[in-house]
């Protein structure tokens, strides 16, 4: 009875203290970030590990979602005699939801892993503390640029994967099934709103690509510097970054367009 | 890979995802259909403006020409007033215009449209059109007609 107590317990301080290092770190690595500007080369490299390298998975995953949405929406709307309206069901679909949340997942499973395993490594192979040693602040020189690379390509990637979307569903809707060219942009452009649509859909993506890089560069930061400890930490970024993305979707949409 | 090519992608990826924005603003949202200029206020009374909305358009001859600025409620006389915003370079609408609201399509978006009358003087702003017809609400019409159909139904028995 006791040591079930205590277990509990243990379990419960060891969760509260990865709480308190995590928002220490993420407070650290805000602080780290006017140090960039001088030298901004560091975030451009990691721009690229991030953006660059996650952008065929975000064009082809864009164009698919987009062509299933056209096909799906299509066969619905037909009973209704209003195919007309697909522009305005592709639409936002990607730019509200989809756009942020896939992109975000997807993020998570290409960059965020990616960032958790570099950074684990380099704890385990005690780089970074070679870089204490010399004076070289890690979180400025190692976290802060990954961290502000990741929050410039997540938005950038999202509306990448939302413009995609829309063109495909304009091939499957109107090069496939017919809808009429005009029709599918025109009850586009007069039923997405700029502001209440696409601005709460970047909106999102930059909540979300802030989430997802802090967990990714806290797992790795936090990880047990073995072998072991190191592909734990890197299931952990994943599995909590797409609940966390998942949750706070629900939480922002509720917050956006809940009335 | 050279720092210069790594920077190259960059700017390529940064590029590509502007284009995506501006795509998003310019040619899916309604972004294109704001216009900067300033317009000028013209108030009209109604009975009943149900399902008219703030930034619903306004229009005249099909063509919109300004937005449904403000709807408010006037407790003295209790109607609904409606402050619409008209773009600026049509400045040349008769004094006697009256306003009506429609509906887009059977279950579309509610809608004003203006019909030009004769009068030689122009609406500025704060001017009020005193022509107005209210929404027209299925329920009412429904009603209506089946009262109008249950009363020649009685006539046409006896």
């Amino acid at each position: 009875m006791l040591n079930s107590l205590q277990l509990l317990g243990r379990k419960g301080l060891s969760f509260f203290q990865r709480l308190g290092r995590g928002h220490i770190l993420f407070a650290s690595i805000l602080a780290g970030l006017p140090s960039l500007f001088p030298r901004f080369g560091l975030v451009i490299k990691q721009t690229y590990a991030v953006g660059v390298l996650s952008l065929v998975i975000i064009v082809v995953s864009g164009l698919f979602v987009g062509m299933v949405l056209g096909l799906q929406g299509y066969n619905t709307l037909v009973d209704f005699g209003a195919e007309e309206s697909l522009g305005v069901v592709v639409a936002l679909s990607l730019v509200r939801e989809l756009g942020p949340v896939v992109t975000a997942l997807l993020f998570a499973g290409r960059a965020g892993s990616a960032l958790t395993a570099e950074i684990g490594l380099m704890k385990a192979t005690e780089q970074l503390s070679a870089m204490e040693m010399m004076a070289v602040d890690p979180v400025r020189r190692v976290l802060a640029p990954r961290f502000l690379a990741g929050f410039i390509a997540m938005p950038l990637l999202a509306a990448i994967f939302s413009a995609v979307g829309i063109l495909g569903g304009y091939f499957v809707g109107v090069g496939l099934l017919g809808v009429d060219d005009g029709a599918y942009w025109s009850q586009m452009q007069d039923k997405v709103d700029m502001y209440d649509d696409i601005n709460n859909g970047i909106i999102k993506s930059l909540v979300f690509g802030v989430v997802v890089t802090w967990i990714a560069i806290f797992e790795g930061n936090d990880a047990v510097p073995t072998s072991e400890g190191v592909s734990r930490a890197t299931t952990r970024t994943v599995v909590h970054s797409a609940l966390a993305v998942l949750g706070l979707d629900f939480i922002l949409t509720a917050l956006m367009f809940g009335e | 890979m050279t720092t210069r090519v790594t920077e190259i992608w960059v700017g390529i990826f940064v590029a590509a995802g502007m284009a995506a924005l501006f795509m998003l603003a310019m040619k899916v949202s309604n972004l294109s259909t704001y216009t900067g200029d300033e317009g000028y206020e013209v108030t009209a009374r109604f009975e009943d403006v149900s399902g008219l909305k703030v930034r619903s358009p306004v229009t005249m001859s099909g063509v919109r020409i300004g937005r449904v600025k403000r709807i408010e409620f006037d407790d003295q006389a209790l109607q609904a007033v409606v402050v619409m915003e008209i773009e600026l370079r049509h400045n040349l609408l008769p004094k006697d215009t009256s306003a009506s609201i429609y509906t887009a399509g059977l279950l579309g978006e509610k809608y004003i449209g203006l019909e030009a009358g004769g009068d030689e003087n122009s609406l500025v702003q704060g001017d009020e059109i005193k022509l107005t017809q209210d929404s027209l609400v299925l329920e009412k019409l429904i009603g209506q007609f089946v009262s109008r159909f249950m009363t020649e139904g009685d006539t046409g028995a006896k």
